[in-house]
């Protein structure tokens, strides 16, 4: 594959005069001078056949993109945060709680980002973030749940993700996991749509190639939700599932469906080792 | 699809003397290699037109993943597949019209998207709108764009 991809971007380069390199940058991750982040390992773990070594999707955004990460005040994202923490702090619903009535800081949630989706034993069923957030809002707050892809509901999981950050991801796939993370993995697999593609012919065959414009990632999700240049908004994990899968002129699942819950954990666990990233900064 | 009406078409086409019927999706005949030798509908492709389709975002989009030197005004051509350039050199038209129609006959398991074809598809949506389509599903490329596109790349020489 490297050979390919060194001959493409030369070519790529003398044709359209993009200064572009195709390979993942060789770059360091530190936010505010103080937090390291693991964006890439040298080694994915076993059960991921098709990855060797695993990279963050921000080793192939360009340099000003990797730049605004670096520092807060840089990253439009944390506008999302501090909106969060207000929300984190107002009571709400019929019993007059806030999320700090039970939790406290918000990092007292310090590590639960990187363990989602796990498996809620009370509930028998898989859960992602989202649902527990809104399990909190109606069982203990009397409040009404946030829709999936709600500027509320996404500014919470950026929170949660916030005071995560550096700890590498770190889902379980086995015991009452594994028919979820079996199932996603097949729909990793599979080739959706009128144009046949799999996630993993974009994300395990040709990272690093170029799809049009696009400098195709490994498609990993330790940095959602992630602010979109494109969008200028939050975007959720289920979002951008469901736009790739569009993308393949595919009939897409919804946010919140078993499927995308499912394949959320399967990618989830592509990336287990690099750190919670999010709130990101991507094109 | 209905194998008896397309022939009866092309037929009852013949017999009247006029331009051949088009050959329907499923009705192409592949050889074993993959390719097509026989036009999908008689009539000469037009190479500008083919141009056209593979640099258009909405028609090929084929450089989305294959660079064209003879294309230097289109922008971002991608490098996920071989670049074009000489493909008329090393394909004979037969082979180019194979590719060009379903790739995975000549390539197993290619990436690359089967152009004149109407399925089955998992899950097949409604254009880029996410949805579930109303009907049958028309192929990518209609077969006179597919030989505008393969008289296209036998232009691509080196
Ligand atoms: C046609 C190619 C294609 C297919 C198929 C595809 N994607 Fe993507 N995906 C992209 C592009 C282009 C981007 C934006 C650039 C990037 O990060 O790779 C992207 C981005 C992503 C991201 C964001 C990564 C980040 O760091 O921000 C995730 C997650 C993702 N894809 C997951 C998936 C999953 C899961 C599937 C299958 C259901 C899938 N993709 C199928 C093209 C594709
Ligand atoms: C999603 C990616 C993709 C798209 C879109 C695509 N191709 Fe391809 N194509 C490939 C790949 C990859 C190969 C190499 C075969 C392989 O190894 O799978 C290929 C091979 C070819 C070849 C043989 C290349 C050679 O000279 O050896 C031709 C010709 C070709 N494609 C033409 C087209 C045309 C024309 C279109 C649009 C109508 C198109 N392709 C669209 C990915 C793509």
């Amino acid at each position: 594959m490297k050979i390919r991809t060194l001959a493409g971007s030369v070519a790529l380069v003398a044709l359209t005069g993009m200064a572009t390199w195709a390979d993942p940058a060789e770059d360091k991750l530190v936010i505010n001078g103080e937090i390291e982040m693991i964006t890439h390992t040298e080694k994915a773990p076993d059960y991921i056949e098709g990855l060797s070594e695993q990279y963050s999707g921000w080793h192939f955004r360009d340099a000003d993109t990797r730049d605004m990460e670096r520092d807060d005040f840089d990253n439009p994202g944390m506008l999302a945060v501090d909106a969060a923490k207000e929300v984190w702090n107002t009571a709400d619903g019929t019993e007059g709680k806030s999320c700090a009535s039970c939790h406290g800081e918000p990092e007292s949630l310090r590590g639960v980002r990187a363990v989602m989706p796990k498996f809620n034993e009370a509930k028998g069923e898989m859960y992602t973030l989202e649902m527990y957030i809104n399990d909190c809002r109606t069982e203990r707050m009397g409040a009404e749940a946030w829709g999936w892809n709600d500027a509320d509901m996404v500014n919470m999981t950026a929170l949660i993700s916030y005071v995560s950050r550096g700890i590498p991801m770190n889902v379980a796939i086995d015991g009452p996991a594994a028919p979820y993370w079996e199932k996603g993995k097949e729909m990793y697999y599979t080739r959706y749509g009128q144009l046949e593609l799999s996630c993993a012919n974009c994300h395990e065959d040709n990272y690093g190639n170029y799809i049009r414009a696009d400098h195709l990632s490994q498609g990993q999700i330790n940095g959602f939700p992630t602010y979109r240049l494109k969008n200028a908004r939050l975007n959720s994990i289920h979002s951008r599932f469901k736009g790739c899968i569009r993308d393949t002129r595919a009939e897409t699942f919804k946010e919140g469906s078993p499927e995308f819950i499912a394949l959320e954990v399967y990618v989830a666990s592509r990336g287990n080792g690099l750190s919670v990233e999010g709130p990101s900064v991507r094109n | 699809m209905k194998r008896q009406t397309i022939w009866g078409l092309a037929l009852t086409a013949s017999f009247a003397s006029a331009a051949m019927a088009e050959i329907a999706p499923g009705d192409v005949v592949y050889d074993e290699y993959g390719a097509v030798a026989q036009s999908l509908t008689g009539q000469p492709g037009d190479p500008a037109r083919g141009a056209e389709i593979v640099s258009n975002k909405s028609k090929g989009n084929c450089v989305a993943c294959h660079q064209v030197s003879a294309l230097p005004d289109v922008p971002f051509q991608g490098n996920i597949g071989p670049a074009l350039d000489g493909a008329g050199d090393r394909w004979s038209e037969a082979q180019l019209r194979g590719i060009v129609a379903d790739a995975k006959k000549t390539f197993e398991g290619t990436i690359m998207p089967s152009f004149y074809k109407t399925g089955p598809y998992i899950r097949p949506g409604d254009g880029f709108t996410g949805k579930a389509p109303k009907g049958d599903l028309p192929p990518l490329l209609s077969a006179q764009e597919v030989e505008d596109v393969v008289a296209y790349l036998m232009t691509l020489k080196e």
